[in-house]
Parts: C-alpha cells; sequence; structure tokens
C-alpha cells in the first residue's frame, strides 16, 4: 500500500540536513547513510550518497529522474554470480 | 465494419466488448465511452451510426491514451527504471519478475521456458 500523503515524503532529517550542509558548503564528497528508506528528494539532486548495502557503501549520483525513488533501491542488496558449472551465456 | 482509432476494426460484437479491442480501452473504460456518448452500449458495433463512431474516435483521439501512443509511453516508463540504475530497473534488464515474486520455482512468464541444468540432482533422487 502506498504512504498517506498527509504525511508527505519519509525524508530522514539528518541526512537532509546533511546534504544541505554540503550544498551550502559546495562540498560534493560522498554523504554515508545507513538510511536506505529515505526518500530522494529534489534538494538531493547533484550530490553523491553512498547508501550502505549491508557490507559496504555504494556511492549513489542523484540525477533528476531519481526522485521520489528510495536510496535503497540503488544499492543492492544481494549478489548472484551464477550457479556452480553453468556456463555463462 | 466501423473503423476506430486507426486501425483496430472491433466485429460485430456488442459496442463495450468490440472498444476493448483497443489497447489500452478495458472494460471501465469502454463503458465509461459509451455512457458518455449516450451509445446504448449493447448496440452491436456494425450497427453504429456513422456520427456514432466518429464521435467515438474522436472522444478517444482527445482524451484517452490508447494504441502506440500508450506502448511507447509504458515503453519509455521501462527505460527510464533500466537507466538510473534501481532495483526495478536491474530486475528488467534481467527479465526477472520486477514485483518481488519468488523464483525459485514458478515465475516462468518473465523467465522464459525452462533451461535444464545438466548433472542437477532432481527432488526425487534427492530422496
Amino acid at each position: 500500500m502506498t504512504r498517506s500523503s498527509k504525511k508527505g515524503p519519509y525524508v530522514d532529517e539528518r541526512l537532509y540536513a546533511k546534504v544541505e550542509r554540503a550544498e551550502s558548503r559546495g562540498s560534493r564528497q560522498p554523504i554515508k547513510t545507513w538510511r536506505r528508506a529515505c526518500t530522494i528528494v529534489p534538494e538531493f539532486i547533484g550530490h553523491t550518497i553512498a547508501v550502505h548495502n549491508g557490507k559496504s557503501f555504494v556511492n549513489v549520483l542523484i540525477t533528476e529522474d531519481m526522485v521520489g525513488h528510495k536510496l535503497g533501491e540503488f544499492a543492492p542488496t544481494r549478489m548472484f554470480r551464477g550457479h556452480i558449472g553453468r556456463k555463462e551465456a | 465494419m466501423p473503423r476506430v482509432a486507426g486501425v483496430d476494426i472491433p466485429n460485430d460484437k456488442p459496442t463495450w466488448v468490440s472498444l476493448q479491442y483497443i489497447y489500452g480501452v478495458g472494460l471501465k473504460t469502454a463503458k465509461e465511452i459509451c455512457e458518455r456518448l449516450e451509445i446504448e452500449e449493447n448496440v452491436r458495433a456494425k450497427d453504429l451510426a456513422e456520427d456514432q463512431v466518429s464521435r467515438i474516435s474522436n472522444l478517444l483521439s482527445d482524451e484517452y491514451v490508447i494504441e502506440g501512443q500508450l506502448r511507447r509511453q509504458v515503453q519509455q516508463n521501462i527505460v527510464r527504471l533500466r537507466d538510473i540504475g534501481c532495483y526495478r530497473g536491474l530486475r528488467h534488464r534481467r527479465g526477472l519478475p520486477v514485483h518481488g515474486q519468488r523464483t525459485k520455482t514458478n515465475a516462468r512468464t518473465r523467465k522464459g521456458p525452462r533451461k535444464t541444468v545438466a548433472g542437477k540432482r532432481s527432488v526425487k533422487e534427492m530422496r
């Protein structure tokens, strides 16, 4: 079910503040975060956010098309390397 | 047979049925169109008057996204998901189900025909 629009998008406040601070300083350093559930808002565009995938941080450069998605969608948590004895097609 | 929305030639079924042969028109839209144009929905498509057919055509082209345009829209949405590298895009690229279904079994619609792996033991052998 979709989130009630009354509440607005879920944006982690501390992460948002961090992005704003980086914006004002003109810093383009990756911002580390574990908040995979945080929605991407237009303010994030152009910043690189390092999203935790459970093991390491995946750098995600936020583009306009990503607005409305969640950070976790861009940092896959599973890695499938194929089955044993099966040749790559 | 009447011609509505370019190439679609719905046959001699009731109007509300034959309109559904158009891509992008389902039960709800078909009935809605009949109601809005005050066309009896059970009239066979072949018995529709000339002006009724053209009114249907006009309404479809003005207010609904159908056929090629709709197909293109859907494709574009998929391409967008692929390009931004999100989870749903990856599933589209891999040809796997997108909405979190199980893939241990089933999912054959997306995965296509079974590819049997040599040397893999079946459930029966393991018992």
